[in-house]
């Protein structure tokens, strides 16, 4: 019960902290901040097919989030999922090129959504070797690949896959209609892809707090060497972790081609990535919260594309909420350490 | 102009990186302090914007600069006493503050995107400015390229010659024998991440005031935040060797528009890219130089090893972590 109302006063704290710090910066910028506020909830949460965007969202946010928890509980900064993401992205579209055409169409989706997975673990794998062999950290070893993989979508873009004729920032020629991840009539977000993420929700629970796989990764996390004495090697569950963190970003890379835009852009992560690092960082690095901070943060990034247009607006408070959101749940998770470590 | 297409490559070379090396030197200090303050990115974008609308609405240059710094020192004080005082990640705070600020910035700067302000122009230095070469290449350029040169040997020196610049880098190797020795480590670290954000924050007025005027969403410096860092772990943490890394980047991004004429098929921004892959290896060579087999591999190789003991640097030894004084 105690714990209930901790978790319940932090949360009131900083809900009361973020509003208060976005009326005031809308107070600065000279707008009525009821009406903005009201407009990112008609924005997001208006009609169905606004929500239905907003589930698109939700989707690769959650998935991206997900994977970040596993690399999280065995200590592991996995600042590099955006560029996890963008190799799923360059996996998807590379073998759907190929299907173009084919008499299997469904096979190709298949995979790509398999090669996704595969390209986006392997990328983290990458800086997890990094991390174990060569001794870099996984923050700056993530953040450089993250960079790379960047440019490499750009060369394949303007380069190898550029459209006949004219090579844009606007992606490569769009797939046909068979090679789009299968959606239902009528339905402006594909229910297979939200089965697939609940899936992945329940998988996760299960994993991390319920199998011996979560166990171990939770004591590596918490004491590597320790875990050694038990013979588990941490190196190994380090990989392990990055490994499917990676995979579940490549898988959200995949979506986003197959699914969303149909075809490779220079901005395929749109960012999700390091969302997802705010999302688990505000869920205190908690499994439970992350499915509705994510409906919460997508919404936000839904309901910002009216400002402009309503208001004169930027869309970027959308971003300076979910920051302000992290920052002060930092600040009141902080204190409350403080809190209890001096009064043990 | 009848200077050598040399000159003005070069000289376009410096004022690029000048921004660049206030930027990676002031997150040296930083660093060599202990601390990593990662909201670079996010803090030279607001810096630029607010540096910009001051400008803008004051007319003074001056002002601009001085409210640039004050928005890096501001940002770099939440990063030092969130992880410093509060026990946080100094990445995580870093990168959430990174991301805010970005946002804040096209935010607040929304209503002054693509207007034309004061600008800081190339000031040609009576006399030496007449000196052939020397002169196009030093003396006629804006006053923060010459910031951004008197700051190199000035940190260097401050930070291996003097009795600060020693406890300094004490308080980032081993704050626990510091405290010992009665120099309080948070406050000095919470000092530096100041003094640096302080630079960062010139840095982005450099830009929006001088190197890349004016205000918009995008602003054209995403990214440089991310590559600032990188160079300072490129440069082994030495701020010669930062800024010469600053340097060599910034001579690629002006190598790199010309070579778009000869390659049409790469866009530019995968030149931008080029500092990361770099940054990975020499991290990697930090950590490789140490194996024993390395090491008795490289003493029958004198030049590759002295070569490779030039380039490689060690990152501070308490980087990032909280030091807890008890």
């Amino acid at each position: 019960m105690n714990r209930l109302r901790e978790h319940l006063t932090d949360g009131l704290l900083i809900l009361a902290i973020v509003v208060s710090f976005t009326w005031l910066l809308l107070l600065l910028v000279g707008a009525v901040p009821q009406h903005a506020f009201g407009h990112l909830l008609a924005g997001s949460f208006g009609s169905w097919s606004k929500f239905a965007r907003v589930l698109n969202v939700w989707i690769p946010l959650t998935l991206c989030s997900l994977g970040l928890l596993y690399a999280f509980r065995a200590g592991l900064w996995n600042i590099g999922v955006e560029g996890q993401m963008v190799l799923g992205a360059i996996a998807a579209t590379g073998v759907l090129r190929l299907g173009t055409e084919s008499l299997y169409p469904q096979g190709y989706l298949v995979l790509a959504v398999v090669a996704g997975m595969g390209c986006g673990g392997l990328w983290a794998l990458l800086s997890g070797w990094l991390k174990t062999r060569g001794g870099v950290h996984e923050i700056f070893a993530g953040l450089g690949l993250n960079f790379v993989a960047l440019g490499l979508v750009l060369w394949l873009i303007f380069g190898p896959w550029k459209r006949a004729g004219i090579a844009s920032m606007s992606g490569t020629q769009p797939f046909p209609a068979d090679l789009w991840f299968p959606g239902l009539e009528g339905w402006r977000v594909s229910p297979f892809a939200l089965a697939l993420v609940i899936c992945t929700i329940l998988a996760t629970v299960w994993m991390l707090n319920h199998s011996r796989f979560g166990l171990r990764l939770k004591a590596v996390g918490h004491n590597p060497k320790a875990v050694q004495l038990y013979g588990v090697a941490p190196n190994r569950y380090l990989l392990y972790a990055i490994l499917i963190s990676g995979a579940l970003a490549g898988l959200a890379g995949s979506l986003q081609v197959s699914d969303i835009y149909h075809r490779l852009i220079p901005s395929i992560s749109s960012g999700y990535g390091y969302l997802g690092l705010l999302v688990v960082m505000l869920a205190n690095f908690r499994l439970l919260p992350i499915p509705f901070i994510a409906l919460f943060f997508s919404a936000l990034n839904v309901g910002s594309i009216q400002l402009p247009m309503m208001m004169q607006l930027d869309s970027s408070l959308s971003g300076v909420i979910q920051g302000a959101c992290v920052m002060s749940a930092l600040l009141v998770f902080g204190l409350r350490r403080r809190k209890q470590s001096s009064q043990r | 102009m009848k200077d050598l297409p040399l000159v003005v490559l070069l000289a376009s070379v410096l004022a690029t990186a000048a921004p660049l090396i206030i930027a990676a030197l002031g997150e040296t200090i930083t660093e060599k302090a202990g601390v990593i303050n990662l909201s670079l990115d996010g803090s030279l974008l607001l810096a630029a914007m607010l540096a910009f609308v001051t400008s803008y609405e004051t007319g003074s240059l001056l002002l601009g600069f001085g409210v640039g710094a004050l928005t890096g020192g501001a940002i770099a004080l939440l990063v030092g006493i969130f992880g410093i005082y509060l026990g946080q990640l100094q990445v995580a705070v870093g990168f959430a503050l990174t991301l805010m600020c970005r946002d804040l910035a096209y935010f607040l700067g929304n209503p002054y995107s693509r207007l034309q302000g004061p600008q800081l122009l190339a000031w040609k230095i009576p006399l030496l400015g007449d000196i052939p070469v020397l002169g196009p290449l030093l003396f006629q350029q804006p006053l923060v390229v010459h910031l951004g040169l008197l700051l190199i040997p000035l940190s260097w020196w401050y930070l291996y010659r003097t009795g600060r610049g020693l406890e300094l880098r004490a308080v980032g190797e081993n704050p626990q024998a510091a405290y010992t020795r009665g120099i309080d480590p948070r406050r000095k670290q919470l000092l530096y991440t100041l003094a640096g954000g302080l630079l960062v924050g010139i840095a982005g007025a450099a830009f929006s005031l001088g190197i890349k005027p004016g205000w918009g969403r995008p602003q054209g410096i995403e990214g440089i935040g991310w590559i600032a860092l990188a160079i300072v772990i490129f440069g082994g943490w030495h701020p010669v060797k930062v800024a010469l890394g600053a340097l060599l980047f910034a001579f690629l991004q002006v190598v790199g528009i010309s070579l778009q004429g000869i390659w049409p098929g790469v866009p530019a921004q995968v030149f931008q890219v080029a500092p990361f892959p770099l940054m990975i290896l020499a991290l990697l060579l930090v950590n490789l130089l140490q194996r024993q087999g390395i090491k008795q591999w490289l003493e029958r190789r004198p030049a590759l090893a002295l070569l490779l003991h030039q380039v490689q640097g060690a990152p501070p030894r308490a980087l990032g972590r909280s030091f807890h004084p008890d």
